[in-house]
Parts: structure tokens; C-alpha cells; sequence
């Protein structure tokens, strides 16, 4: 203040000072931007939270158009749906775009979990950026699921019925709960109604909320990197990392690669498999929702499969209600399931490696069994890699404890 | 005022009863905003009893029909279908219908219904609320003998709506409240009063 009031009647030092004399827009810009550094070893497996950002940038942008057209009730949903499709001009490309980015975002956030498994991203200090990071992807599936009902096809249906119910397997308040998410006795006009303000309004800002604190607590801590050591751990004489270079203008010149890259993938679904043979796009979704026949074959979008299998493997309505909450809950508790001493796969021994392998193949054939019919040989399949999906998790402190580990450089690891 | 002057109890005192006083307003204030997520009146008013004619229904055949938006499933059921509830008393969870919220006390019989021929059961699977199909033929081959099958999760069910055992459906389909305003008619959705 007293700065401002010496200051009066001299103008001077430009627009920016005056701003920053009122605001740290300066101080902010470099604390997140041109002065947070992160280690200059960096691989191609740390482009997904950037990508991640341009998707949930795609799904605002091109959610707000189609809520231009869009109509949330039981009679005029579906047919405002083919009229974005038919007579909006681009009207089909805009939704296209929210529809592919929707599996797109499942994609790119996989494999940003993925990362954080690969190099010990969640272990200390970084726990509190994986639960927030959690609770991001909890968000983002409310999000997808309200979304899937609105087009009021048969499966967006039939979809939201059979995942509505699964809160009827609480004892005690289930029915009480299933009638109050639905606010009516079925699935009707109300609920479509409820879930277009949960979809366009409340989850959307609780996502932005998220992410915005996800990246907050980041830069607080630091990024880490594929070797897994803390790099602040050796610094110059200005104070900066000797490992580490700056966000802008390092690494988002190598960002802009990756969306690149990334852009001429969506792209090519959006023009010409936004469908992508009925795993993005199911085909019974082209027919309006109807009460009194659920479609032969019924199955969540393929990012909700791999938890779905564990569900429809259990031959109980109770314990297949909480084996299925439990398998999305329990990456959280990764943070202490793991009692490695060091975070990087590269110097972990044989054991994590096995136990990372198996679970990536249990992760994509519990995907591939929740599109397939519930029967015969896929039912026994299901059980057997929903068992190893959490021995994957729940053996965890058992083998990450004993894991012989090589020793962990001083400083990163660069290669030519 | 000086340190010595500082009431703290006092101050605790009234710092706690803001904070419960603010804590029972917002409370307070949560009501109505939760309760309008209750199904609304126009909801419950839609919810009317409907009724349905028996009168062209041949045996062995089924009609569909909506009441409160549910589907509700009413077959007349020829002597082969009577025939095998006794038969597969034996596979079943709970064939004397003894979970009391499943059916009201006078389905609670052998045939889960008013009269024998007549079946009224919500189409509503008791796992996760997929619409059962009918697969009325029996398959001796696979020990099929005739009933409801979900397509969603594989849980069946005998001609009287219960489930069988080993599927994931807890209970046998509910029958909803309903009574037979005459010979050839009855009224789903109400048990007593006039019709």
C-alpha cells in the first residue's frame, strides 16, 4: 500500500507493474510457469496431464455449444440429439468431438496412472497429488456416467438403470437412496433433468476445482521424474535445480509435440470412426430409450468395464456392490500399499516388475470381459483376474517390502 | 483489556455456540433444498393405478405394462407352467416367498398370486433392474424348465418370479400391490378401496 501511495502521479514501469503492484500476476506466472522447474530427463510418458488438460479444455468448449441445441427432457432429448446431428450446421462435428473426448479423456487419464505407477509418482511427498488425483478421475466418471443418460438412447437407458440400482444393494437406505438419486419411482424425465445440471453445472466446476488444486499441490512439491529422485536435492548458485529446466519455455515446446500428436489421433476418430465399432459410440444407443425391453446385450462404455466384470463376477448383489466400489477405490490407498524404498521402476527389483505386468494384463482383460455376455468361460475369467486385480493391490506390502532394489543415482539419468 | 482481563472460557463458550448455532441454520437451510429432490407431487400423481383387461389373454401368454414407469409383467399361466413351480421348489432361494418386501401377504402363496392362473410381477430384475426376458420353453438339455432370464447379468427366474439359486439377483421379483376389480380385470397399483 504505502508502495502504490509514493507512487501516485508517476507513472511508471509500465502496465505490468501497475497489475502486479494489485495482483501477483508476475510472482504467479513464475511460480507456475517460467520458473517451476521440473527435471530435463522427462520421457514421453509425462505428456498425459498436459494432454489430460487439453481434453478437459475440448469437453468444456465443445459441451457449451451442445447445450446450445441440446434439450434435457425425456420427450425431446433424443430427437435434439439427431437434430445436432442432422441440421446444426457442424453441429455433428461438435458432438463428435464431446463424444470421442470422452473416451479420449478415460485414455489419457489411464495412462497418466499409469505414469504414476511406472516412477512412484504418488510416493512421498507426493500422496496428497495422487488422492486429489483420484478423486479427479472419481469425478470424471460421475461426469461420463450423467453424460452417457442425456442422448436418452436405449443404453443410456438401460445403462443408468442397472448402475442406479447398484445403490439399491446398501442395506437399510438403498431403496430410500435409489429413489432420491432418481427423484422419481423409474428413471424418467426428472432424472434425465437432475443429471443434465449435475452433468453441465456441478461436476464440471467440482473438475475444475480439482484439477486447479491437483496442480497447486504439484508445484508445491515439484514434478517427479522417470528416475524417481528428488532433484532439489542438488542445486546451482541461483537456487534452480541443476537437474531441472523450466516449464515455459522447455517443456511446453515439448508439450506442444505431444498435442500435436494427440490432435491428429482424436482427429482422425472424430472424422472417421467416432463410433469406433460401438466402443465409443454404442450401437444401441441409436435406438430411443425404451421402458419395457432392455437391449439383449447390455454393457457400460469400455472405461467403466474393468470394474464393472469385478461386479457381474460376483454371484451376490451385496458383496458384488462392494468388490466393485473396492476395485475403484483402492489404487487411493497405493501411497501405503507400497513400502519400496525407491519410486522408480528402474531400480526396482523382479517383483514389482512381475506384479506391474500382471496387473496391466488383468486391468485390459477385466476391460475386454465387461463387453463380453456374462456367461460360460468369460464368468470364470472374470473371477480369476478380478482375484488378481486386488492381490495386485493387497500383496502390495508383502513384495514391494522383500523387492531387492539397485541403488538410486545421485542425479538424473541422462541418455544420449 | 489486558491477557490478564481475557475471559477465555467465556470466549471458547461463545465460539462454540456460533459455530452449533451457524451448524443447525445451514442445517436447517439444507432441508428444503434436499427435499426437492424427492419425487414431486406430479410424480406421485402419475404414479395412479392402471388398469388391465384379462379378458382377450390366452393361456401361456403375457402382457407388458407401465405403472409408475416400471414395467409389470402379467402372464396367465397354462397347466405346464403351474406344473413346474412345484418341481423346482427345490433350486430356488427362497421358494415360500418368505422375504416379507417382495410381494404383499396375499401373493405370499405357492403361486405368488391372487389367483393361481394369473402371475403379476414387476419386470424388473432384483439385481441391478434390467427387464427380464421371457424364455418360456423349457430345454431339458440344459435343466431349463421355462421362466424369466436377465440378459444383463444372467439371473433367472421360475414362472412364479423367484429366482433361482447361483445368480446374482438376492430375491424373487416383486409383485406390486394389485386386485382383481373383476373376473377379466384387475387394477395394479391398489389393494383396497374402490376400484
Amino acid at each position: 500500500m504505502a508502495r502504490i501511495e509514493a507512487e501516485v502521479g508517476k507513472p511508471q514501469g509500465g502496465l505490468m507493474k501497475w497489475i502486479d503492484d494489485r495482483f501477483p500476476f508476475t510472482k504467479t506466472l513464475e511460480h507456475h510457469v517460467t520458473k517451476y522447474y521440473a527435471s530435463k530427463n522427462f520421457n514421453w510418458w509425462y505428456v498425459f496431464g498436459v494432454l489430460a488438460f487439453v481434453v478437459l479444455a475440448i469437453q468444456l468448449l465443445t459441451g457449451i455449444f451442445l447445450t446450445m441445441n441440446y434439450k434435457p427432457s425425456a420427450d425431446e432429448a433424443f430427437a435434439s440429439v439427431e437434430y445436432i446431428m442432422r441440421d446444426v450446421e457442424w453441429g455433428w462435428l461438435i458432438r463428435y468431438m464431446h463424444s470421442t473426448g470422452a473416451s479420449f479423456f478415460f485414455i489419457v487419464v489411464y495412462l497418466h496412472m499409469f505414469r504414476a505407477m511406472l516412477y512412484g509418482s504418488y510416493k512421498k511427498p507426493r500422496e496428497l497429488i495422487w488422492i486429489i488425483g483420484m478423486l479427479i478421475l472419481l469425478v470424471l466418471m460421475a461426469e461420463a456416467f450423467a453424460g452417457y443418460l442425456l442422448p436418452w438412447g436405449q443404453m443410456s437407458y438401460w445403462g443408468a438403470q442397472v448402475i442406479i440400482s447398484l445403490f439399491g444393494a446398501i442395506p437399510v437406505i438403498g431403496d430410500g437412496l435409489v429413489e432420491f438419486i432418481r427423484g422419481d419411482y423409474s428413471i424418467s424425465d426428472i432424472t434425465l433433468n437432475r443429471f443434465f445440471a449435475l452433468h453441465v453445472i456441478v461436476l464440471p466446476l467440482a473438475l475444475i476445482g480439482l484439477v486447479f488444486v491437483h496442480i497447486v499441490a504439484l508445484h508445491e512439491v515439484g514434478s517427479n521424474n522417470p528416475d524417481g529422485i528428488d532433484i532439489k536435492k542438488h542445486k546451482g548458485p541461483d537456487g534452480v535445480p541443476l537437474d531441472g529446466i523450466a516449464f515455459h519455455p522447455y517443456h511446453t515446446s515439448k508439450d506442444l509435440v505431444a498435442i500435436v500428436v494427440f490432435l491428429m489421433v482424436f482427429s482422425a476418430v472424430v472424422f472417421f470412426a467416432p463410433e469406433m465399432g460401438g466402443y465409443f459410440l454404442e450401437h444401441a444407443n441409436f435406438e430411443p430409450a425404451n421402458v419395457s425391453a432392455t437391449p439383449e446385450h447390455i454393457a457400460p462404455v469400455w472405461y467403466f468395464t474393468p470394474y464393472y466384470s469385478i461386479l457381474r463376477a460376483v454371484p451376490d448383489k451385496f458383496w458384488g456392490f462392494v468388490l466393485f466400489a473396492a476395485s475403484v477405490l483402492m489404487p487411493m490407498f497405493l501411497p501405503w500399499l507400497d513400502r519400496s524404498r525407491v519410486r522408480s521402476i528402474r531400480y526396482r527389483g523382479w517383483m514389482y516388475k512381475t506384479a506391474l505386468s500382471i496387473f496391466v494384463v488383468t486391468f485390459l482383460a477385466l476391460l475386454w470381459l465387461g463387453l463380453q455376455p456374462a456367461e460360460g468361460i468369460y464368468v470364470l475369467l472374470a473371477r480369476i483376474f478380478s482375484v488378481l486385480y486386488f492381490a495386485f493391490f493387497l500383496l502390495m506390502p508383502y513384495y514391494t517390502a522383500r523387492d531387492k532394489t539397485k541403488p538410486v543415482p545421485d542425479r538424473v539419468v541422462y541418455h544420449d | 483489556m489486558t491477557e490478564d482481563d481475557l475471559d477465555s472460557n467465556r470466549r471458547h463458550f461463545l465460539a462454540v455456540a456460533t459455530a452449533v448455532t451457524g451448524a443447525v441454520g445451514v442445517g436447517a437451510a439444507l432441508v428444503p433444498f434436499l427435499s426437492s429432490l424427492k419425487p414431486s407431487a406430479r410424480a406421485q400423481a402419475l404414479g395412479a393405478p392402471v388398469q388391465v383387461s384379462l379378458a382377450a389373454m390366452q393361456p401361456g401368454e403375457m402382457v407388458r405394462v407401465i405403472w409408475r414407469g416400471r414395467l409389470v409383467f402379467v402372464l396367465r399361466r397354462n397347466e405346464t407352467m403351474l406344473a413346474t413351480l412345484g418341481a423346482v421348489a427345490g433350486e430356488l432361494r427362497d421358494p415360500n416367498s418368505e422375504v416379507v418386501e417382495q410381494q404383499p401377504d396375499y401373493a405370499a402363496n405357492e403361486t405368488r398370486s391372487v389367483k393361481p392362473e394369473y402371475l403379476v410381477v414387476e419386470g424388473s430384475c432384483t439385481h441391478l433392474g434390467c427387464a427380464p426376458l421371457e424364455d418360456f420353453e423349457p430345454r431339458a438339455v440344459e435343466g431349463w424348465p421355462g421362466g424369466f432370464f436377465c440378459p444383463c447379468h444372467g439371473s433367472k427366474f421360475d414362472f412364479a418370479g423367484r429366482v433361482f439359486k447361483g445368480v446374482p439377483a438376492p430375491t424373487n421379483l416383486r409383485v406390486p400391490p394389485h386386485r382383481f376389480v373383476r373376473d377379466d380385470m384387475i387394477l395394479i397399483g391398489q389393494d383396497t378401496g374402490a376400484a
